[in-house]
């Protein structure tokens, strides 16, 4: 029989939960060599800020075991090139839904981003990043506290009728008052989570590894945390959720919807295997047929 | 990019520390001069950065210094081992740029993606001279492949036990090579004093950690008179015009 492997996120309708996460994917256009876009659930660009980065100064990337640290520091062309260039420029060579992953040092500059990526037809989703650990001014600070997370939803809500989507951080006590406030200003739905805050010496350099001293945590060692986090607000608010950390697997995939996710995002996944996504989206059917899932909605937060 | 498995047909010491190890590549398409590859190391995240030091039909070679972890675990692999490799990575050396006389430097394991420059550079008939620095006599390699395909080698030496005493700068003093345009491979510390030295046009590989080698993450980025560019997707071979050194 034919597995169904379709989601519905904030109204849009995906072939398969499969995502690859913002940062993970370059701006969609590079992978095209290697795989068919067209085969992905949605595809998250790069993040992207109102003026163009440079981001931190390198090294940016520290291995550690079960992943990767990484202080990128939110290097894009800023947000009039998203929306006149890269994205447009997407869109020509595929269909698949492309979400815009939006970063601010003020709530005025995600509204700003966000009026613009309302305008760009290229753009199906936007997904407000609140939650990037890297930039000493910003990101961070919205995303752990309930009423600065609040503040950039609604000023979120009101530039943008696309389907919104807001990417929790980790580095927080308690998320479910910050999901609860995201969801209580509109948004149409949740992405958890981004990296954990984390740091590593060269103790023969006696110095950080990354130039940025700290970075983000991300890869396979995530994976608990994120389900205990996508569990945890599943329980707490009734929009649709993203699961993102850590997988590598579609058996992963199927544990992420279990506990509560209605897609799943692929990120550090596809730095070691480019062919991670189309992999896993591959696999989905037999282990749908092992596990005697007929449809993949019907697993939504049965734990 | 392209992602297969191919098995170890040797693994060698050839200098301390340093292994050439070549791989059985069966059908896949050569490789460019100056492209890298991106091989899996058991029980690490990240994919090791290696250079294409020759490729051949049906056949890979690569030139590696242990360093670390994962170089360690390449070293001790053996023959009949099947590793995962990302291949066709990065944009490689243009060698249609030199149009009679070309200049090679290399410093250390920067010498290992001038083996197949050397090779291809001959083949299109020019003359190749080399400049290679090493801290000492016994790290010396790829001096007698170099020479076979015709070139003309200069080795210095930091402790003065072959070729020309010092570095590669100093050797470049002392040869004042002919040359229309260059290609340098090294530590940085050696591309940064060799930039303002060289006067023709010329291409500098560049190095960084790498989070993919795919262009994915911006891991790698360098600042470039024409912006941000990526080592591993751009490069890793940059023009002198476009470096702000
Ligand atoms: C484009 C490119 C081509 C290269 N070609 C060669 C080559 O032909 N021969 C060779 O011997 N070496 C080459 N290197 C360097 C080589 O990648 C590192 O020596 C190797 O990754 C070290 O791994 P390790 O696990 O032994 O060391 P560790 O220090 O344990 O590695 C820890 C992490 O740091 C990274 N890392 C450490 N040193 C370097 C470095 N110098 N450059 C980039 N990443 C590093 C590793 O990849 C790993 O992610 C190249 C690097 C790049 C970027
Ligand atoms: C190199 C790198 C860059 C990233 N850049 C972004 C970004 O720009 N915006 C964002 O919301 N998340 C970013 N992330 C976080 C990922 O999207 C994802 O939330 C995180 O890595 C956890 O998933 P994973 O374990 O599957 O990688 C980045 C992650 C990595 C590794
Ligand atoms: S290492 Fe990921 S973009 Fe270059």
């Amino acid at each position: 029989m034919v597995r169904d492997t379709s989601v519905t996120l904030g109204g849009i309708r995906l072939k398969n939960p499969v995502i690859p996460a913002s940062g993970t994917f370059g701006f969609g256009f590079e992978a095209a060599g290697w795989l068919d876009l067209d085969r992905l659930g949605a595809i998250a660009l790069k993040g992207t800020t109102l003026e163009p980065r440079f981001g931190n100064p390198t090294p940016r990337i520290a291995e550690c075991a079960g992943g990767l640290l990484n202080a990128v520091g939110l290097q894009n062309p800023g947000i009039d090139a998203l929306v006149n260039e890269v994205a447009p420029q997407v869109r020509r060579i595929c269909s698949t839904p492309l979400i815009a992953n939006i970063s601010g040092f003020s709530v005025d500059e995600f509204g700003v981003c966000c009026e613009k990526a309302d305008n760009c037809d290229s753009i199906d989703l936007v997904e407000i990043n609140i939650s990037c650990p890297n930039v000493h001014q910003g990101g961070m600070a919205f995303g752990t506290d309930p009423a600065s997370a609040a503040a950039v939803t609604r000023r979120a809500r009101k530039a943008t009728r696309k389907p919104l989507f807001i990417k929790l951080s980790p580095n927080v006590t308690d998320i479910v008052p910050i999901a609860r406030a995201c969801e209580d200003e509109g948004a149409d739905g949740l992405t958890l989570i981004n990296t954990l805050l984390g740091m590593r010496i060269d103790i023969r350099r006696r110095k950080p590894v990354l130039a940025n001293r700290t970075g983000g945590f991300s890869g396979p060692a995530l994976f608990p945390v994120a389900l205990r986090f996508v569990s945890q607000v599943a329980a707490a608010c009734r929009i649709p959720l993203i699961g993102c950390g850590g997988v590598t697997s579609a058996e992963d995939v199927i544990e992420m919807m279990m506990a509560g996710a209605t897609a799943v995002q692929v990120g550090s996944a596809n730095l070691h295997d480019p062919l991670a996504c189309p992999a896993i989206i591959d696999s989905l059917p037999s282990v749908m047929e092992e596990l005697n899932i007929d449809k993949l909605e019907d697993i939504i937060g049965i734990i | 990019m392209n992602k297969y498995n191919p098995t170890i047909l040797s693994n060698r010491t050839v200098a301390p520390k340093v292994y050439r190890m070549e791989l059985a590549t069966g059908e896949a398409p050569p490789l460019r001069a100056g492209s890298f590859v991106e091989v899996e190391v058991p029980g690490k995240f990240l994919r090791r950065p290696l250079s294409v030091s020759l490729s051949e039909s049906g056949r890979l070679t690569l030139l590696y210094k242990v360093v670390g972890e994962g170089t360690a675990w390449l070293a001790q692999a053996q023959p009949g081992t099947s590793l995962s490799l990302l291949t066709g990575l990065g944009n490689g050396f243009d060698t249609e740029a030199c149009r009679e006389r070309a200049l090679l430097v290399g410093g250390g394991i920067g010498a290992a993606p001038l083996h197949q420059l050397c090779r291809d550079l001959r083949a299109a008939g020019r003359q190749v001279t080399v400049l290679l620095g090493f801290n000492t006599a016994s790290e010396r390699i790829l001096c007698e492949e170099l020479e076979t395909l015709g070139a003309t080698v200069y080795v210095a030496t930091l402790d003065g036990s072959a070729g020309i005493r010092g570095l590669v700068t100093d050797a470049l003093r002392q040869v004042q090579p002919a040359f229309d345009y260059y290609y340098v491979c090294g530590p940085m510390p050696m591309m940064r004093a060799l930039f303002p030295l060289l006067q023709a046009d010329g291409e500098f590989s560049l190095e960084a950690r790498m989070g993919c080698g795919t262009g994915l993450c911006f891991g790698c980025t360098v600042q470039t008179t024409e912006g941000p560019r990526r080592i591993c997707h751009e490069g890793p071979v940059f023009t002198k015009k476009v470096l702000p050194w």
